[in-house]
Protein backbone atom coordinates (compact mmCIF):
# COMPACT_ATOMS: atom_id res chain seq x y z
CA UNK A 1 0.00 0.00 0.00
CA UNK A 2 1.25 3.64 -0.67
CA UNK A 3 0.74 5.74 2.52
CA UNK A 4 1.25 9.72 3.02
CA UNK A 5 2.08 10.82 6.61
CA UNK A 6 1.75 14.11 7.19
CA UNK A 7 3.64 15.56 10.45
CA UNK A 8 6.84 13.88 11.58
CA UNK A 9 6.20 14.80 15.14
CA UNK A 10 6.54 11.31 17.48
CA UNK A 11 3.38 10.42 16.35
CA UNK A 12 3.69 10.65 12.69
CA UNK A 13 7.96 9.69 12.92
CA UNK A 14 6.90 6.32 14.93
CA UNK A 15 3.90 5.57 12.75
CA UNK A 16 6.37 5.72 9.43
CA UNK A 17 9.03 3.56 10.51
CA UNK A 18 6.29 0.59 11.51
CA UNK A 19 4.34 1.27 8.02
CA UNK A 20 7.84 1.03 6.45
CA UNK A 21 9.07 -1.94 8.61
CA UNK A 22 5.68 -3.88 7.17
CA UNK A 23 6.52 -2.93 4.02
CA UNK A 24 4.46 -0.33 2.95
CA UNK A 25 5.27 2.49 0.77
CA UNK A 26 5.64 5.36 3.03
CA UNK A 27 6.25 9.44 2.60
CA UNK A 28 6.42 11.33 5.83
CA UNK A 29 5.48 15.28 5.14
CA UNK A 30 7.12 17.22 7.20
CA UNK A 31 7.27 21.31 6.96
CA UNK A 32 9.88 22.26 9.52
CA UNK A 33 13.08 22.37 7.87
CA UNK A 34 14.90 21.45 11.11
CA UNK A 35 13.01 18.47 12.30
CA UNK A 36 13.00 17.24 8.63
CA UNK A 37 16.47 17.20 8.55
CA UNK A 38 16.63 15.31 11.55
CA UNK A 39 14.55 12.66 10.66
CA UNK A 40 15.72 12.77 7.12
CA UNK A 41 18.82 10.80 9.09
CA UNK A 42 17.01 7.69 9.66
CA UNK A 43 14.15 8.11 7.05
CA UNK A 44 15.98 8.97 4.20
CA UNK A 45 14.11 9.19 0.65
CA UNK A 46 10.72 8.14 2.38
CA UNK A 47 10.68 11.97 4.11
CA UNK A 48 9.74 14.99 1.99
CA UNK A 49 10.34 18.46 3.48
CA UNK A 50 7.05 20.73 2.57
CA UNK A 51 3.50 22.35 3.80
CA UNK A 52 1.51 19.35 2.72
CA UNK A 53 -1.75 21.88 2.88
CA UNK A 54 -0.20 23.28 -0.23
CA UNK A 55 -1.82 21.00 -2.91
CA UNK A 56 1.24 21.38 -5.05
CA UNK A 57 3.41 19.74 -2.01
CA UNK A 58 0.99 16.92 -1.97
CA UNK A 59 1.25 16.48 -5.64
CA UNK A 60 4.61 15.96 -5.47
CA UNK A 61 4.36 13.35 -3.38
CA UNK A 62 2.45 11.66 -5.36
CA UNK A 63 -1.17 11.89 -3.84
CA UNK A 64 -2.86 11.01 -7.04
CA UNK A 65 -2.10 7.40 -6.50
CA UNK A 66 -1.60 7.20 -2.43
CA UNK A 67 -4.06 4.27 -1.10
CA UNK A 68 -4.32 5.87 1.96
CA UNK A 69 -3.41 9.78 3.74
CA UNK A 70 -2.86 10.19 7.80
CA UNK A 71 -2.31 13.68 9.31
CA UNK A 72 -1.02 13.79 12.57
CA UNK A 73 0.24 17.45 12.44
CA UNK A 74 -0.22 19.20 15.68
CA UNK A 75 -3.10 21.55 14.55
CA UNK A 76 -6.50 20.05 13.83
CA UNK A 77 -7.04 22.77 11.58
CA UNK A 78 -4.33 21.24 9.31
CA UNK A 79 -5.09 17.43 9.66
CA UNK A 80 -8.78 18.47 8.79
CA UNK A 81 -7.96 20.32 5.44
CA UNK A 82 -5.38 17.82 4.37
CA UNK A 83 -7.68 14.92 4.88
CA UNK A 84 -10.45 17.06 3.56
CA UNK A 85 -8.54 18.16 0.19
CA UNK A 86 -6.91 14.40 0.32
CA UNK A 87 -10.53 12.36 -0.38
CA UNK A 88 -12.31 15.22 -1.82
CA UNK A 89 -9.86 16.52 -4.65
CA UNK A 90 -7.40 13.58 -4.78
CA UNK A 91 -9.69 11.00 -4.58
CA UNK A 92 -7.71 8.96 -1.85
CA UNK A 93 -10.11 5.66 -0.26
CA UNK A 94 -8.79 6.03 2.94
CA UNK A 95 -8.11 8.58 5.23
CA UNK A 96 -6.92 8.78 9.27
CA UNK A 97 -6.91 12.34 11.16
CA UNK A 98 -5.65 13.10 14.72
CA UNK A 99 -7.55 15.47 16.63
CA UNK A 100 -5.24 17.65 18.91
CA UNK A 101 -8.10 18.84 21.14
CA UNK A 102 -10.99 16.26 21.54
CA UNK A 103 -13.69 19.42 21.53
CA UNK A 104 -12.56 19.75 17.99
CA UNK A 105 -14.12 16.43 16.97
CA UNK A 106 -17.29 17.46 16.59
CA UNK A 107 -16.17 19.43 13.53
CA UNK A 108 -14.21 16.70 12.27
CA UNK A 109 -17.58 15.12 12.14
CA UNK A 110 -18.99 17.66 10.68
CA UNK A 111 -16.75 18.16 7.58
CA UNK A 112 -16.86 14.16 7.27
CA UNK A 113 -13.34 13.83 8.13
CA UNK A 114 -13.78 10.22 9.85
CA UNK A 115 -12.10 8.12 11.37
CA UNK A 116 -10.52 10.43 13.77
CA UNK A 117 -8.42 9.64 15.98
CA UNK A 118 -7.88 11.45 19.66
CA UNK A 119 -4.81 10.15 22.41
CA UNK A 120 -6.70 12.35 24.84
CA UNK A 121 -10.08 10.62 24.39
CA UNK A 122 -8.05 7.37 24.13
CA UNK A 123 -6.93 7.95 27.44
CA UNK A 124 -9.90 8.72 29.11
CA UNK A 125 -11.57 5.50 27.66
CA UNK A 126 -8.59 3.72 29.56
CA UNK A 127 -8.92 5.53 32.49
CA UNK A 128 -13.02 4.41 32.43
CA UNK A 129 -11.44 1.41 32.17
CA UNK A 130 -9.00 1.35 34.58
CA UNK A 131 -10.82 3.02 37.52
CA UNK A 132 -14.28 0.59 38.22
CA UNK A 133 -16.08 3.38 40.11
CA UNK A 134 -17.44 4.46 36.93
CA UNK A 135 -19.10 0.91 36.49
CA UNK A 136 -20.24 1.56 33.41
CA UNK A 137 -17.64 1.26 30.55
CA UNK A 138 -18.33 2.72 26.91
CA UNK A 139 -15.98 -0.33 24.62
CA UNK A 140 -17.26 0.98 21.42
CA UNK A 141 -19.75 3.26 19.15
CA UNK A 142 -21.10 1.95 15.98
CA UNK A 143 -22.52 5.68 15.06
CA UNK A 144 -23.41 4.18 11.81
CA UNK A 145 -25.13 1.27 13.38
CA UNK A 146 -26.39 3.24 15.78
CA UNK A 147 -25.60 0.81 18.64
CA UNK A 148 -23.13 0.91 21.68
CA UNK A 149 -21.49 -1.54 23.42
CA UNK A 150 -20.59 -1.12 27.07
CA UNK A 151 -19.12 -2.60 29.81
CA UNK A 152 -20.15 -3.22 33.31
CA UNK A 153 -18.79 -5.31 36.49
CA UNK A 154 -20.73 -6.64 38.98
CA UNK A 155 -19.70 -5.07 42.55
CA UNK A 156 -20.60 -6.67 45.74
CA UNK A 157 -23.97 -4.66 46.38
CA UNK A 158 -25.23 -4.94 42.91
CA UNK A 159 -28.28 -6.39 42.90
CA UNK A 160 -27.70 -9.11 40.22
CA UNK A 161 -25.34 -11.57 41.88
CA UNK A 162 -26.60 -15.11 42.19
CA UNK A 163 -29.36 -14.59 39.52
CA UNK A 164 -30.06 -16.41 36.49
CA UNK A 165 -29.65 -14.70 33.42
CA UNK A 166 -33.15 -15.80 31.91
CA UNK A 167 -34.45 -14.04 34.65
CA UNK A 168 -33.03 -10.65 34.41
CA UNK A 169 -35.47 -8.08 33.09
CA UNK A 170 -33.59 -6.43 30.46
CA UNK A 171 -34.13 -3.06 29.25
CA UNK A 172 -35.69 -3.17 25.87
CA UNK A 173 -33.38 -2.67 22.73
CA UNK A 174 -30.10 -4.39 25.13
CA UNK A 175 -28.75 -7.81 25.28
CA UNK A 176 -26.36 -9.22 27.32
CA UNK A 177 -23.78 -10.82 24.61
CA UNK A 178 -20.46 -12.27 27.25
CA UNK A 179 -19.54 -12.27 30.39
CA UNK A 180 -16.19 -12.07 31.87
CA UNK A 181 -14.85 -14.17 34.91
CA UNK A 182 -11.92 -14.90 36.32
CA UNK A 183 -10.41 -13.53 33.07
CA UNK A 184 -12.01 -16.16 30.69
CA UNK A 185 -14.99 -15.05 28.56
CA UNK A 186 -17.89 -16.88 27.24
CA UNK A 187 -21.59 -16.25 25.98
CA UNK A 188 -24.39 -16.17 28.44
CA UNK A 189 -27.49 -18.76 28.35
CA UNK A 190 -30.40 -18.50 30.25
CA UNK A 191 -28.85 -20.47 32.63
CA UNK A 192 -26.06 -18.72 33.61
CA UNK A 193 -26.26 -17.41 37.31
CA UNK A 194 -24.05 -14.00 37.61
CA UNK A 195 -21.11 -13.93 39.98
CA UNK A 196 -19.53 -11.05 42.10
CA UNK A 197 -16.75 -9.42 39.73
CA UNK A 198 -18.20 -10.52 36.81
CA UNK A 199 -17.71 -7.96 33.41
CA UNK A 200 -20.64 -8.27 31.31
CA UNK A 201 -20.54 -6.74 28.02
CA UNK A 202 -23.76 -5.35 26.57
CA UNK A 203 -25.02 -4.21 23.15
CA UNK A 204 -27.65 -1.59 23.26
CA UNK A 205 -29.37 1.00 21.47
CA UNK A 206 -28.16 4.38 22.09
CA UNK A 207 -29.66 6.16 25.26
CA UNK A 208 -30.36 2.87 27.07
CA UNK A 209 -27.36 2.82 29.48
CA UNK A 210 -28.89 4.62 32.46
CA UNK A 211 -31.92 1.80 32.35
CA UNK A 212 -29.05 -0.80 32.02
CA UNK A 213 -26.92 1.02 34.96
CA UNK A 214 -29.80 1.23 37.49
CA UNK A 215 -30.35 -2.76 36.46
CA UNK A 216 -27.06 -3.17 37.03
CA UNK A 217 -26.44 -1.38 40.12
CA UNK A 218 -26.19 -1.43 43.78
CA UNK A 219 -29.79 -0.57 44.77
CA UNK A 220 -31.55 -3.46 45.00
CA UNK A 221 -34.44 -2.85 42.43
CA UNK A 222 -32.84 -4.78 39.39
CA UNK A 223 -35.61 -7.42 39.40
CA UNK B 1 -27.26 43.70 8.78
CA UNK B 2 -24.74 41.55 10.56
CA UNK B 3 -21.58 40.90 10.25
CA UNK B 4 -19.12 38.85 12.17
CA UNK B 5 -15.62 38.78 11.29
CA UNK B 6 -13.40 36.02 12.70
CA UNK B 7 -10.02 37.45 12.91
CA UNK B 8 -9.42 41.17 13.19
CA UNK B 9 -6.04 42.09 11.71
CA UNK B 10 -5.06 44.57 9.32
CA UNK B 11 -7.72 43.46 6.68
CA UNK B 12 -10.50 42.32 9.62
CA UNK B 13 -10.04 45.26 11.47
CA UNK B 14 -10.75 47.85 8.25
CA UNK B 15 -13.33 46.00 6.79
CA UNK B 16 -15.25 45.62 10.39
CA UNK B 17 -14.86 49.72 10.87
CA UNK B 18 -15.66 50.08 7.05
CA UNK B 19 -19.16 48.24 7.73
CA UNK B 20 -20.13 49.73 10.81
CA UNK B 21 -19.36 52.80 8.99
CA UNK B 22 -22.28 52.08 6.64
CA UNK B 23 -24.47 51.35 9.30
CA UNK B 24 -24.29 47.71 9.31
CA UNK B 25 -24.22 45.72 12.84
CA UNK B 26 -20.45 44.32 13.24
CA UNK B 27 -19.30 41.88 15.70
CA UNK B 28 -15.13 40.42 15.57
CA UNK B 29 -14.05 37.78 16.68
CA UNK B 30 -10.17 37.12 17.63
CA UNK B 31 -7.96 35.28 19.86
CA UNK B 32 -5.92 38.45 20.75
CA UNK B 33 -7.27 41.06 23.40
CA UNK B 34 -5.02 43.54 21.78
CA UNK B 35 -6.43 43.35 18.37
CA UNK B 36 -9.36 45.65 19.74
CA UNK B 37 -6.88 48.37 19.52
CA UNK B 38 -6.62 47.87 15.87
CA UNK B 39 -10.41 48.56 15.49
CA UNK B 40 -10.42 51.94 16.82
CA UNK B 41 -7.41 53.13 14.50
CA UNK B 42 -8.46 56.54 13.66
CA UNK B 43 -11.97 56.33 15.48
CA UNK B 44 -12.83 59.43 18.19
CA UNK B 45 -15.19 57.13 19.88
CA UNK B 46 -14.42 53.50 21.54
CA UNK B 47 -15.74 50.89 19.04
CA UNK B 48 -18.38 49.77 21.64
CA UNK B 49 -20.03 53.05 22.17
CA UNK B 50 -19.59 53.12 18.27
CA UNK B 51 -21.87 50.11 18.72
CA UNK B 52 -19.39 47.57 17.57
CA UNK B 53 -18.99 43.99 19.51
CA UNK B 54 -15.31 42.00 20.21
CA UNK B 55 -15.24 38.86 21.31
CA UNK B 56 -11.63 37.05 22.99
CA UNK B 57 -11.82 33.78 21.57
CA UNK B 58 -10.68 31.52 18.55
CA UNK B 59 -12.51 30.76 15.28
CA UNK B 60 -13.00 26.94 16.45
CA UNK B 61 -14.41 27.10 19.50
CA UNK B 62 -17.87 27.20 19.21
CA UNK B 63 -18.93 28.73 22.50
CA UNK B 64 -17.07 31.75 21.19
CA UNK B 65 -18.64 31.93 17.51
CA UNK B 66 -22.40 31.84 19.40
CA UNK B 67 -21.04 34.44 22.07
CA UNK B 68 -19.77 36.87 19.06
CA UNK B 69 -23.46 35.94 17.43
CA UNK B 70 -22.94 33.33 14.69
CA UNK B 71 -26.64 32.39 15.08
CA UNK B 72 -28.10 35.85 14.26
CA UNK B 73 -25.26 36.65 11.42
CA UNK B 74 -26.37 37.33 7.92
CA UNK B 75 -22.64 37.28 6.70
CA UNK B 76 -19.66 35.82 8.31
CA UNK B 77 -15.94 37.21 6.82
CA UNK B 78 -12.50 34.67 8.24
CA UNK B 79 -10.20 36.53 8.04
CA UNK B 80 -6.62 35.35 10.38
CA UNK B 81 -3.84 34.89 8.83
CA UNK B 82 -4.00 31.40 8.57
CA UNK B 83 -5.13 30.05 5.58
CA UNK B 84 -6.55 26.61 6.75
CA UNK B 85 -8.16 27.74 10.31
CA UNK B 86 -9.89 30.56 7.47
CA UNK B 87 -11.47 27.32 5.31
CA UNK B 88 -12.34 24.79 8.33
CA UNK B 89 -14.37 27.91 10.20
CA UNK B 90 -15.96 29.03 6.74
CA UNK B 91 -17.26 25.47 6.66
CA UNK B 92 -18.55 25.64 9.90
CA UNK B 93 -20.07 28.39 9.49
CA UNK B 94 -21.81 27.60 6.14
CA UNK B 95 -23.06 24.16 7.38
CA UNK B 96 -23.44 23.89 10.80
CA UNK B 97 -24.56 27.98 11.31
CA UNK B 98 -26.16 28.59 8.25
CA UNK B 99 -24.95 31.57 7.65
CA UNK B 100 -26.29 33.05 3.81
CA UNK B 101 -22.99 34.46 3.00
CA UNK B 102 -20.01 33.28 4.23
CA UNK B 103 -15.99 34.82 2.55
CA UNK B 104 -13.00 33.48 3.39
CA UNK B 105 -9.92 35.10 2.46
CA UNK B 106 -7.24 32.44 1.59
CA UNK B 107 -3.80 33.95 0.76
CA UNK B 108 -2.98 30.79 -1.19
CA UNK B 109 -4.31 31.07 -4.94
CA UNK B 110 -4.61 27.08 -5.28
CA UNK B 111 -6.38 26.53 -2.25
CA UNK B 112 -8.39 29.27 -3.18
CA UNK B 113 -9.33 27.99 -5.93
CA UNK B 114 -10.41 24.44 -5.48
CA UNK B 115 -12.63 25.78 -2.74
CA UNK B 116 -14.06 28.32 -4.74
CA UNK B 117 -15.18 25.83 -6.77
CA UNK B 118 -16.23 23.48 -4.28
CA UNK B 119 -19.01 26.02 -2.97
CA UNK B 120 -16.85 28.13 -0.60
CA UNK B 121 -16.62 32.19 -1.35
CA UNK B 122 -12.82 32.72 -1.10
CA UNK B 123 -11.37 36.11 -1.66
CA UNK B 124 -7.32 35.39 -2.03
CA UNK B 125 -5.06 38.73 -1.93
CA UNK B 126 -2.25 36.84 -3.43
CA UNK B 127 -3.97 36.42 -6.60
CA UNK B 128 -5.11 39.94 -6.55
CA UNK B 129 -1.56 41.32 -6.07
CA UNK B 130 -0.27 39.30 -8.71
CA UNK B 131 -2.71 40.10 -11.45
CA UNK B 132 -1.85 43.83 -10.51
CA UNK B 133 1.68 43.53 -10.29
CA UNK B 134 1.48 41.71 -14.29
CA UNK B 135 -0.78 44.41 -15.25
CA UNK B 136 1.70 47.20 -13.76
CA UNK B 137 4.49 45.64 -15.69
CA UNK B 138 2.84 45.37 -18.79
CA UNK B 139 1.65 48.95 -18.52
CA UNK B 140 4.90 50.45 -17.84
CA UNK B 141 6.25 48.42 -21.46
CA UNK B 142 2.87 50.25 -22.89
CA UNK B 143 4.13 53.89 -21.67
CA UNK B 144 7.58 53.25 -23.39
CA UNK B 145 9.62 51.45 -20.83
CA UNK B 146 11.68 48.47 -22.55
CA UNK B 147 9.52 46.83 -25.32
CA UNK B 148 9.45 42.96 -25.30
CA UNK B 149 11.65 41.53 -27.67
CA UNK B 150 10.54 40.66 -30.83
CA UNK B 151 9.54 37.51 -31.58
CA UNK B 152 11.51 37.62 -34.79
CA UNK B 153 14.34 38.74 -33.57
CA UNK B 154 14.43 36.30 -30.29
CA UNK B 155 13.90 33.37 -33.50
CA UNK B 156 17.05 34.68 -35.60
Amino acid sequence: MYIIVVGAGKVGWNLARELLEKEHEVTLIESDRRRYLTVEQELEHNVSYGDASELWVLERAGIQRADMVIAVTGDDEDNMLICQVAREKYLVDQIIARVNNPRNRQHFDLLGVKPSVSATDLILRLLEHEVPEYGLVHLLDLQEEQLEIIEMLLGKDSGLIGRRVGDLSMPEGSLLISVLRSGKGFVPTADTVLEEGDEVLAVLDPGKEDELKALFGPDDNGA
Amino acid sequence: MFVLIVGCGRVGSSVARGMLREGHQVSCLDEDPESHARLEVGLEKSWEDLGGQFTVGAGLETEALVAAGIEQADVFIASTDGDNTNIIISQIAQKRYEVPTVIARVLDPLRAEWYRRQGLQTVCPTKVAIDMLESAVRESAGRGGTPPPEPAAEAA
